[in-house]
């Protein structure tokens, strides 16, 4: 991540009296809420024109009446029925990946430790694929048992990895064997069933807002509206977790506490996402590290996190939608976007000399 | 970083000085069952044919339905066989050269790599000629293999087998994102764009077969050439230099070679992952870790295992097949994690 950046307000060498000190961290943090303010307005205008674009543009009027509950001929069903449940699913996954992804991140102190690369991800999917095409369940069903996948997943990861004592890089390194086993418990599954085609296969392969219903949104928006405000309510506790178990717990931090209940937010997150959209590949790994690079060392980027996680998704679903003559499913588009985000990962980290 | 930097203790010893006797019995074991696995895959399938027929059919007796069967089935028995021993051998060496006991072809993400470049051959150049698409793959193979290892150095501790596992994991991630991007406008039919995700043997052909082997057939000497230098550089560069060897030149030949046997592997069988990962481990606890023992019995039980997971795929799922990739990671991973679960932390 964005540690090894120095912010151009911080001068090592020169000294500094408490009031400049303080006036600097004043001035820091009000860039940081100025950069994620704009990070919002992004999402809401990246919202607003998913909501406008499509086969037949409709003006921001028509949208805020349909939005308003008022019947307009066409619009109520294009953007009301289609649109608006498609850009909501986009919007709140995307938030959701990105805070589990950035969870993960700064709790495992390495970039490439996101969720979706760790086999978590895999868990849920595997969950809901197994549901859908095995025991045919309903959504809801299939929400709950995606949960149930991602807890089990990140559980068995989570003891595997206890040996003497928990280490992160075991984890990891476990987590990447897991995601090897359930992707191909995912192909097999799909493989095995009757009406399998493209569509649905790469859905559950690499995410896709196709088939997005309210029925569909519901689940995921109540997970986030329960979830959410515990984890920022954490965020403080997660940024010292980074700084290493003992000295967090010098710090007042309860460490097994806390870093539980992150863990069990972030899986929750993250499997209600996949339940709904599949896992989209890559917004967990990218959002934390491009919320980074924005906003500095020592800021807190669950939020900003949620809000890159939300715009990559609403833009890259826009894209693969209208931007080619095939209809690419949001997954593909991000997954694509995955191969030169890591040589720029890798670039930035040889130029400042850190470890991955 | 490496395995061996922990001092020796006497089962350690006694594993890398095994007595000839046993390595040649595990050796002859190795070859029965290989021979043993090769019967049972020509006799298993939808279709169950008895041994005798089996026999009859590979003399050249065609007439019955079962004989017709097997002739069918020896294709795609040659090929697991041949693809199992190349990946295997390739992630022997890949683990030698790189020093990290978790190196294999499918892991690091070559064999995804390998599989791009033949999908943006076929879908930007219309390339259809089958010796085009095995330069394109090892071409492939190389090209991620340098930068999953670029990736993976990065940093004061160099290239460690936590760095280059997840460098791997993510390459390979991103790289299967592509693949489906390209494919996707493109399927006509559902196997033909699975076959480039998730490997198999079933689409297995003479010419394509007698086309492949030249390439195995030189990754194989590249690797066993370099047998005696590999061991060298398990005991560290240092070491390896004051004994007279070119660490560089037995690197480069002997990664060569393992990138070629990958390449050549995958663009016939598609990314199949694990069989380069336990097959080495499961022979060094056989033979020990000389690598002029170790390689060829490497190639032998690779085969083995590859055609073992082949017809576990026909048997499981009957009537349909399970692609031999997706049955070599179930079989794998456990293997892994186990592996990781052994390690001390500072070994990764």
């Amino acid at each position: 991540m964005s540690c090894e950046h120095r912010d151009p307000g911080y001068g090592i060498l020169a000294p500094h009296t408490p009031g400049e000190l303080a006036a600097g961290r004043r001035r820091r943090a009000r860039r940081r809420a100025v950069r994620v303010a704009a990070l919002a307005v992004l999402v809401a205008a990246a919202f607003a024109v998913t909501l406008m674009i499509g086969k037949t543009f409709y003006g921001p009027e028509d949208v805020i009446r349909v939005i308003l509950g008022q019947q307009v001929p066409g619009a109520s069903f294009t953007v009301g029925e289609l649109r608006l449940p498609r850009a909501s699913l986009g919007i709140l996954a995307g938030f959701a990946f990105g805070v589990a992804g950035v969870t993960f991140q700064t709790m495992l102190r390495n970039p490439l430790a996101s969720p979706d690369i760790i086999g978590i991800t895999w868990g849920a999917s595997a969950a809901a694929v197994v549901g859908i095409v095995v025991l045919s369940l309903g959504d809801t069903a299939v929400s709950a048992l995606a949960l149930a996948g991602g807890l089990v997943t990140a559980l068995a990861i989570y003891l595997l990895a206890f040996r003497r004592g928990f280490s992160g890089a075991r984890l990891i390194l476990i987590g990447i064997g897991v995601a090897a086993m359930l992707q191909s418990v995912v192909a097999w599954v799909l493989s095995r069933a009757s009406d399998w085609d493209v569509p649905a296969a790469m859905q559950w392969l690499a995410g896709s807002l196709n088939g997005a219903a309210w029925e569909r949104v519901a689940p995921l928006a109540l997970a986030s509206l329960v979830l959410l405000p515990v984890m920022f309510g954490l965020s403080r506790d997660l940024g010292v977790l980074r700084l290493g178990d003992d000295a967090a717990a010098a710090l007042g931090v309860r460490v097994p506490l806390a870093r539980l209940v992150l863990i069990l937010g972030a899986v929750a997150l993250l499997a209600m996402a996949t339940a709904a959209t599949g896992p989209i590949a890559f917004v967990a790994f990218m959002a934390g590290p491009i919320a980074g690079r924005l906003l500095g060392p020592g800021a807190s980027l669950l939020l900003p996190a949620g809000l890159v996680g939300a715009l990559l998704v609403l833009v890259a679903d826009a894209v693969g939608q209208f931007a080619f003559d095939t209809r690419f499913p949001v997954g593909v588009v991000t997954g694509a976007l995955g191969a030169p985000f890591l040589i720029s990962l890798l670039a930035r980290t040889a130029r400042h000399g850190g470890t991955l | 970083m490496s395995v061996f930097t922990a001092p020796l203790t006497p089962p350690d010893v006694a594993i890398l000085r095994r007595p000839a006797a046993i390595r040649v019995t595990w050796l002859i074991v190795a070859l029965v069952a290989l021979l043993a696995l090769s019967i049972a895959s020509l006799a298993i399938g939808t279709r169950t044919v008895s041994v005798e027929e089996v026999l009859a059919a590979l003399t050249g007796d065609s007439s019955s339905i079962g004989a017709a069967a097997v002739t069918a089935r020896i294709p795609r028995t040659v090929l697991a066989l041949l693809v199992g021993a190349a990946l295997a051998l390739s992630g022997a060496t890949l683990q030698a050269v790189t020093r990290n006991p978790l190196a294999d072809p499918g892991i690091l993400g070559l064999s995804m790599g390998a599989s791009l470049a033949v999908v943006c051959g076929i879908a930007f150049f219309g390339m259809a000629d089958p010796v085009a698409t095995l330069v394109v793959a090892i071409v492939g193979s190389s090209a991620t293999g340098v930068l999953v290892y670029a990736i993976g150095s990065l940093g004061r501790d160099g290239a460690t087998p936590l760095k280059l596992a997840l460098a791997g994991a993510a390459t390979a991630a991103a790289l299967g994102s592509l693949v489906s991007a390209i494919m996707l406008p493109r399927a006509q039919s559902l196997t033909s764009f699975r076959f480039w995700q998730i490997g198999g043997v079933g689409g297995a052909v003479w010419d394509r077969i007698l086309l492949v082997l030249p390439a195995l057939v030189l990754g194989a000497i590249l690797v066993h050439v370099c047998a005696r230098g590999m061991n060298s550089l398990a005991l560290g560069d240092d070491i390896a230099v004051g004994l007279g060897e070119n660490v560089a030149r037995t690197r480069i030949v002997s990664a060569a070679g393992a990138l070629i046997l990958c390449g050549a592997a995958t663009a016939i069988a598609g990314p199949i992952g694990f069989v380069g990962l336990i097959v080495p481990h499961l022979c060094r606890l056989l033979v020990g870790t000389d690598h002029r023992w170790l390689l060829p019995v490497t190639a032998v039980v690779g085969a083995g295992l590859l055609t073992a997971a082949d017809v576990v795929g026909r048997v499981i799922a009957r009537p349909d097949e399970v692609e031999v990739g997706i049955v070599t990671a179930l079989i794998g991973a456990p293997v892994f994690i186990a592996l990781v679960r052994r390690r001390k932390m500072r070994e990764l």
